[in-house]
Formats: C-alpha cells, sequence, structure tokens
C-alpha cells in the first residue's frame, strides 16, 4: 500500500530534512522499517535500545492513534497518512 | 483496546464560574465588552460568566503573551499569573508582552503593568515563583481553569497531574520551531496529558526553543487558539479540543487535528491510578537539581582559553565545527564544518592522525560528535568545552553570541 509517513519538526534533520516521506508498507510496522531503513539516523529517536517505540513518540493512522488500534500491527489501506508525534514543549534550555 | 466511554460530547462549562450570582457589568464594561455583548454566543450571559472566571496562567512568555492579553481584552474578571523569570534580550523576538526597556525586569512584573493597562477592571494576581510540587496545589486550587504555556517537560508533567488531582481543565498547547500542538486536557471524561504522553523524553533527546530556535510568530498563533479555548470553555459555547490533538504547521500553513483518547490505564487520570499526589518531576524527567544536565561524556575537553594557548603556540590543531551552515554563517573560529548530522556520512574526510578539536555552539552537539568519532576509533579528539559561546566569554568577545 501506498502510503506517506509525516515527519515531526523535531525529527526532520534525521530524515533528510523531508516533512513527509512516501513509501510502500501494509502495516504500521512495516513503514516505520521502512523508514528506519530509508533514515537509519531516525531509528535511536524514535525506538529506545529494547527496540520498542519510545514512549514520548505517538503514531497515528490518519486520525487514530494506533494504541488504539492494533498498534504496529495496525494494517494500513492505499493513501493512508502515518503521523509521528513526539511530545514537544518549546523553550527551555534543559 | 478501543474504549467506548471517552470522547466527551457534553457542551462544556466551568460549572463555579456559572453559579456565581453576584457578579454584574457596569455601565463602562457594558461599553467596553460591546462587541461581545452583541453577539447571540455571548451576550449578557457569557460576559457575566467571563467577568466571574478565574484563570491561572503559568508561564508570561511566548504562550503567555498572546494568551493573557486576549484573557485581560475578554473581560476574564480574575487573572493569575506564574513566572519566575527575567526578561531577556532573546526573548522579545516572540515575547511581545515586553518592551525593550523591560529587559532585566521580572516578567510577571511588566506582565501585570501591560495587562492592568490594557483593562484595569480585572483581578491580576502574580506569583513571582517557579512552580514546583510543594506548591503548585496551592496555587493552583482558587481557580477554575489552567492554561499551559510553559516551556519544559517537567513543569508539564506538574500542571497535568494537578489539574487532574484537583478536576481542573488544563488548556495545553505547546510549539516547536514552526510547529504547534494544541488540547484540552483534564477535562471531565477526556484525556489528560499523560494519557497522550506517559513519559518524557530523556534529556537532551528533544531541542529547546534556544537550541531549535522558534519562529516568533508561531506561539502567537498557538498562544491565541488557548486564549480561544479557554474563553470557549468559560462561555460554554462551540467544540472545545477535549479529544482533539490539533496540530499546527507554519510553514505549510496547515492545521491537522488528532483523536486522543482517554487511555483507561493512565496512570493519574485512569481507572486505577497509580499516581495520587505530586512527585518530583525534575527526576521523572531526568534533569536534576538546578543545574542542566551536560551530557554524559568520556570525551577529553578543551576549554577555548586552553586552545587559544596551543594555537599561538603552533600546535597542529584541526578545528571541527559540527553546526549548521546557516550558524556558520553568524560567527565562526574558522573551523572546518562538517554539521552534525551528516558526520556519520563525511568521517572520511578527516584525518584521525591529527588532533582534532570539535566544537558547536555550546557544547553539547560537539560533545556528541567527539563521542561517535572517539567510537570510530579517532584517538585524539578533544571536546571545546562550552562551544563558540565560551570562545567569545573566554578568548574573543568580536565573536557574537547567539
Amino acid at each position: 500500500m501506498a502510503v506517506k509517513v509525516i515527519i515531526p519538526t523535531p525529527l526532520r534533520a534525521y530524515a533528510g530534512k523531508q516533512a513527509s516521506v512516501e513509501l510502500q508498507a501494509a502495516t504500521v510496522a512495516e513503514a516505520l522499517a521502512a523508514l528506519t531503513t530509508k533514515f537509519g539516523d531516525l531509528k535511536k529517536h524514535l525506538y529506545s535500545d529494547d527496540g520498542r517505540l519510545r514512549s514520548f513518540v505517538n503514531v497515528y493512522v490518519n486520525d487514530e492513534d494506533i494504541r488504539y488500534l492494533q498498534k504496529d500491527q495496525t494494517r494500513l489501506n492505499e493513501g493512508d497518512t502515518v503521523s509521528i508525534v513526539p511530545s514537544i514543549a518549546g523553550g527551555a534550555r534543559n | 483496546m478501543a474504549s467506548k466511554t471517552e470522547t466527551a460530547t457534553a457542551r462544556p462549562t466551568i460549572p463555579t464560574a456559572i453559579d456565581q450570582p453576584f457578579v454584574t457589568l457596569s455601565k463602562e464594561e457594558i461599553q467596553r465588552y460591546s462587541r461581545h455583548l452583541i453577539m447571540p454566543e455571548v451576550g449578557m450571559d457569557g460576559q457575566l460568566k467571563l467577568k466571574a472566571a478565574k484563570v491561572l496562567c503559568i508561564g508570561t512568555g511566548g504562550l503567555g503573551a498572546p494568551l493573557g492579553q486576549y484573557l485581560a481584552a475578554a473581560g476574564v474578571g480574575r487573572i493569575g499569573l506564574v513566572d519566575f523569570d527575567k526578561v531577556d534580550l532573546t526573548n522579545l523576538q516572540r515575547q511581545i508582552l515586553f518592551s525593550t526597556k523591560d529587559v532585566g525586569r521580572p516578567k510577571i512584573e511588566a506582565a501585570a503593568e501591560r495587562l492592568r493597562g490594557l483593562n484595569p477592571d480585572i483581578q491580576i494576581d502574580t506569583f513571582e515563583t517557579m512552580l514546583t510540587s510543594a506548591n503548585a496545589l496551592d496555587i493552583l486550587k482558587d481557580y477554575d481553569l489552567i492554561v499551559d504555556g510553559t516551556d519544559n517537560f517537567a513543569t508539564r508533567y506538574l500542571v497535568n497531574d494537578a489539574c487532574v488531582l484537583l478536576g481542573k481543565p488544563n488548556v495545553y498547547g505547546s510549539i516547536f520551531r514552526f510547529e504547534g500542538q494544541a488540547s484540552v486536557f483534564g477535562y471531565p471524561g477526556g484525556p489528560c496529558y499523560r494519557c497522550l504522553y506517559p513519559e518524557p523524553p530523556p534529556p537532551g533527546l528533544v531541542p529547546s526553543c534556544a537550541e531549535g530556535g522558534v519562529l516568533g510568530v508561531l506561539p502567537g498563533i498557538v498562544g491565541s487558539i488557548q486564549a480561544a479555548e479557554t474563553l470557549k470553555l468559560i462561555i460554554g459555547k462551540g467544540e472545545p479540543l477535549v479529544g482533539r490533538l490539533l496540530l499546527f504547521d507554519a510553514l505549510s500553513m496547515r492545521f491537522r487535528e488528532l483523536r486522543l483518547r482517554k487511555n483507561p490505564e493512565c496512570p493519574v487520570c485512569g481507572a486505577h491510578p497509580t499516581v495520587t499526589k505530586l512527585i518530583d518531576y525534575a527526576e521523572f524527567c531526568g534533569v536534576r537539581g538546578e543545574e542542566a544536565p551536560t551530557p554524559v561524556s568520556t570525551v577529553p575537553e578543551i576549554t577555548p582559553r586552553e586552545l587559544k594557548v596551543r594555537l599561538d603556540r603552533g600546535d597542529d590543531m584541526f578545528i571541527l565545527d559540527v553546526r549548521e551552515p546557516h550558524e556558520y554563517q553568524i560567527c565562526n573560529i574558522g573551523g572546518y564544518l562538517i554539521p552534525l548530522g551528516d558526520l556519520s556520512r563525511r568521517v572520511s574526510e578527516l584525518d584521525s592522525s591529527r588532533e582534532i578539536v570539535a566544537h558547536c555552539r555550546s557544547g553539547k552537539r560537539s560533545a556528541e560528535a567527539s563521542e561517535f568519532l572517539r567510537q570510530a576509533g579517532f584517538r585524539k579528539v578533544l571536546n571545546l568545552k562550552g562551544g563558540i559561546l565560551a570562545w567569545s566569554d573566554e578568548v574573543d568577545p568580536s565573536v557574537p553570541k547567539y
């Protein structure tokens, strides 16, 4: 399935500065795998060392959080949008 | 596991506001708010609710500036402001509540003065303090609604948890570069911030405005959205952003929306909460004490003074600048530019037999670069402590700081 993956601003530096990427994938897991294969530096920002999606990063298919669908096994349809939404807080140096 | 009960469908109201029996509008107030009063969606009813409402604005900076001004303009009867910071020159690019003459002044003082000038009829409470687990419940308890305009994760989690514990809605807004988010958390039946993000990112993984920059007008837009949501919740009209995450991208000028569900297993607002009192949020977010955490690095450092001594002596030092090209244009010390993000691909351009000093703006990115080079087998790598900022302070003040 051809899907669009939206890259949030804080991660664009690790995705060749692109705001979105078109990929072929049947599930969310495949889409993220294809994404991190294409952009290796993204991996550590999306996944912790034990291979799990980082908890401050949420993934949506269209407007639904995958935690309430079938998580990374959520099946994708043609033209779906996969959004990566990390927490942002602006402001202070920390 | 989709829950069917979590979306809030009830018309939003702030119960305490509509129960206020003794609020009236003077003749002058009626004139001041005439543009509200002539709209059926607001009317006398709505304006009285605004006057009876008590809203706490946490942060008077980028988000707080439009927020405070629009709430004061709208006649919110009591506005609390929380901010312990002082106005800095770098704030004026976006924090439009302040004037140049306010630089150095406590933000809360300048903010209160400005808001009282805009609307002398309302009550402005000021809290020149950092919000902590020790004082948050006490400060928040007298207000109906909390608006989060803060700039760090620890405070966001603190505000969220305090709002859930106190049963108060939390109008959320956050920004980064050209992107913003907005939502309403803590509304009865709706999700809270932890439903969305159960844990904060470890420090250093998400850049702040100081490191990533921000388009000045962006907090103006997002803060205005927060003000709009606040007013809607008070007057009980329209559809609030409960259960909705509004995403805004200023570059493409597009708004998107994602559905937020209340997490039945949320540690704070779920069916079986494990967080029943405020915790140590600095520890939760991995920030220890008052100091900004320095990245854990085993790479040896060199101070700007030491580097200058060695350069003057004629030592062969290769200066590697790992900042971005647009930063190089602001100022540089003649280093060889390989942005950090490109380093792994361009490492072959470096000669491992030479002594390499890596630098960036403040020393954080170059610490990462130095660590990377060390692991790639470079034996003679030093990290310039404090970056080009420290070089400007210690060696060459003609180098601008940014």
